[in-house]
């Protein structure tokens, strides 16, 4: 009796931690707006990484898993809810793509892109989880997942600015574009391995979307033929193929036979597809909403700037009389969508720039984001809500658990991190931003970068195959198997 | 990690504290050094592991016998594939 009171005093002090998030969030915004009205557009944001935080946590949803787990465990549960989300989320956006009301810009593409998926991927391997994925494991109580975020955050911030020595590091033809181009001179194009790195050949990338490789005039067919078919669909289809017939089909068939039930023929290989992509309910239930939600939080971007008759946030702040820490163009970071690392560079920028240091002068901060109060980023309030929304799934499923780390989980969060932030850089997005993002938009770079992920991922599992390995020799040296 | 052998045939594996991939890693790693019909008991307090733990179990036929959970502390009791 008493055992179960003292799990039922368990749930119940979670779901009043939950109900304080909530009611914390509510208040914010509704406070928030009673100031000012352009605060709305904070809160878009605010709600829809709520949304994001309690769909990522209640499937469990993690895109380092749907890379490293293939090759790890042989499990293809988040490659297929992946799948699932990206076409749900090319779905809508080609809907709204063909209205006229996306948020969208495609990236430069080109072998850049695949470099940087890679340096992303094996420090996604590392650290256990993504950028959003340490976001909300966060959420879940994970000192480890912290230590992640904190990674990501300073090792972007330090590399977007950091020049000195690194100018040595850049290709001579890199530097005269970046100088010849005509940048504001407080931004010092010249003086900065990324600013280089960007304005002198990155923005010289062709830049294109499916839709206008196939060069459909109906916007409509465009957008669904072009986009979500040929740029979504198609590939993803036959990606699924590949994961079915090297990590699934064994273990199908293997169950079919223990069942005694036929084990060959197209028919059964495509009812074992099937099977591999409804497996896991809760995986596709996360997918299809992160799908929906990442499509209607385009929309709704779009449909708040319309409104404030606006292109950037840093417009709203001009207008509330907040002028500091925006970039020269007067813009902050307003990505219209989901996406993350950017936000995480600039609440740390922000505190080094507060303790002194010199560094609106490069593009990422000076020219393109700016560095505003972390109170008024936009983006920054959908990181920390969806932290919230991750915490508060977590509360009400009881599965919120502060875990401290320790020093081996320490050092990986350190360095994978790291990369993460670095690769994120290069690539101009993390898995969100520069793959599902752009992948689920039609842009030709989103499997770029996704494919150095692939490789990436396969190599950072191959580490840690070899580390655990070592360990497991030694915990087995005391007895024999 | 502790990995021990309590008895003949049976196992156990305590990965608390780890985020993934190392749970799952290890899991795997154990059960594939143990014998058909024998059994890893298996203690480990990352939610997210435990989906791919149990997914890989189910494909290659290692039978998850037992699951309790305690304030996010999963105790599984995972019976390798008979040879």
């Amino acid at each position: 009796m008493e055992a179960v009171q003292e799990i039922e005093g368990v749930a119940k002090k979670n779901q009043v931690w939950a109900y304080v998030i909530v009611g914390f969030l509510t208040l914010l915004t509704m406070a928030t707006y009673a100031v000012n009205e352009y605060y709305i557009y904070v809160a878009a944001y605010l709600w829809f990484g709520f949304v994001y935080g309690m769909c990522l946590q209640y499937g469990r949803f993690c895109f380092s898993s749907a890379f490293r787990d293939l090759f790890a465990v042989g499990v293809p549960r988040m490659a297929v809810g992946i799948m699932i989300a990206m076409v749900l989320f090319g779905a809508v956006s080609a809907f709204v793509t063909a209205t006229g009301n996306s948020t969208f810009h495609p990236a430069p593409y080109g072998i850049h892109s695949v470099i940087a998926g890679f340096i992303f991927g094996v420090g996604m391997v590392l650290t256990g989880g993504c950028a959003s994925g340490s976001l909300y494991k966060a959420g879940e109580g994970n000192a480890t997942a912290m230590l992640v975020i904190l990674s990501i955050s300073v090792s972007q911030a330090l590399f977007a600015s950091v020049g000195g020595w690194t100018n040595n590091l850049v290709p001579y033809s890199w530097h005269q574009t970046a100088v010849a181009r005509g940048l504001p001179a407080s931004i010092n194009a010249g003086d900065g391995w990324v600013d280089q790195y960007l304005a002198g050949y990155v923005w010289d990338q062709p830049v294109t979307r499916f839709s206008k490789l196939l060069e459909l005039r109906n916007p409509f067919v465009a957008s669904f033929v072009g986009d979500v078919l040929v740029g979504i669909v198609l590939p993803a289809a036959v990606l699924l193929i590949g994961v079915y017939l090297i990590w699934y089909r064994k273990g199908y068939l293997r169950k079919r036979a223990a069942a005694r039930l036929p084990t060959a023929g197209l028919g059964v290989n495509l009812t074992g597809y099937w099977s591999m992509i409804v497996a896991s309910k809760r995986t596709a239930i996360a997918g299809l909403a992160l799908g929906i939600a990442a499509g209607l939080h385009m929309y709704v971007m779009k449909g708040l700037m319309l409104k404030f008759g606006v292109t950037n946030f840093g417009q709203l702040m001009q207008e509330m009389g907040i002028t500091a820490g925006l970039s020269a163009k007067g813009t902050v970071f307003d990505p219209g969508y989901w996406y993350v690392t950017t936000q995480e560079a600039q609440w740390v920028g922000w505190v080094f720039n507060k303790l002194g240091a010199d560094n609106m002068d490069n593009i990422y901060f000076g020219l393109e984001n700016g560095l505003p109060n972390p109170l008024i980023n936009p983006a920054d309030w959908m990181s920390l809500a969806l932290i919230g929304g991750a915490a508060v799934m977590a509360l009400l499923s009881n599965e919120f658990k502060w875990k401290g780390t320790t020093r081996e989980l320490a050092m990986w969060a350190i360095i994978g991190g790291a990369l993460m932030g670095i690769g994120s850089r290069l690539g101009l997005g993390c898995n969100v931003g520069a793959f599902f993002v752009r992948v689920s938009q039609g842009d030709v770079s989103g499997w770029m970068f996704g494919s150095g992920m692939f490789v990436g991922a396969y190599v950072g599992v191959k580490f840690f195959n070899w580390w655990t390995e070592r360990k497991m020799a030694k915990e087995m040296a005391a007895f024999e198997l | 990690m502790k990995f021990e052998k309590r008895n003949e045939g049976l196992y156990a594996l305590d990965v608390c504290g780890y985020v993934c991939p190392h749970p799952q890693l290890y899991t795997k790693k154990a059960l594939e050094k143990m014998k058909g019909g024998e059994l890893l008991e298996l203690v480990f307090d990352n939610a997210s592991s435990g989906e791919s733990i149990a997914a890989m179990c189910d494909s290659i036929g290692n039978e998850v016998v037992e699951k309790t959970t305690d304030s996010g502390k999963y105790t599984w009791k995972i019976r390798k594939i008979a040879a």
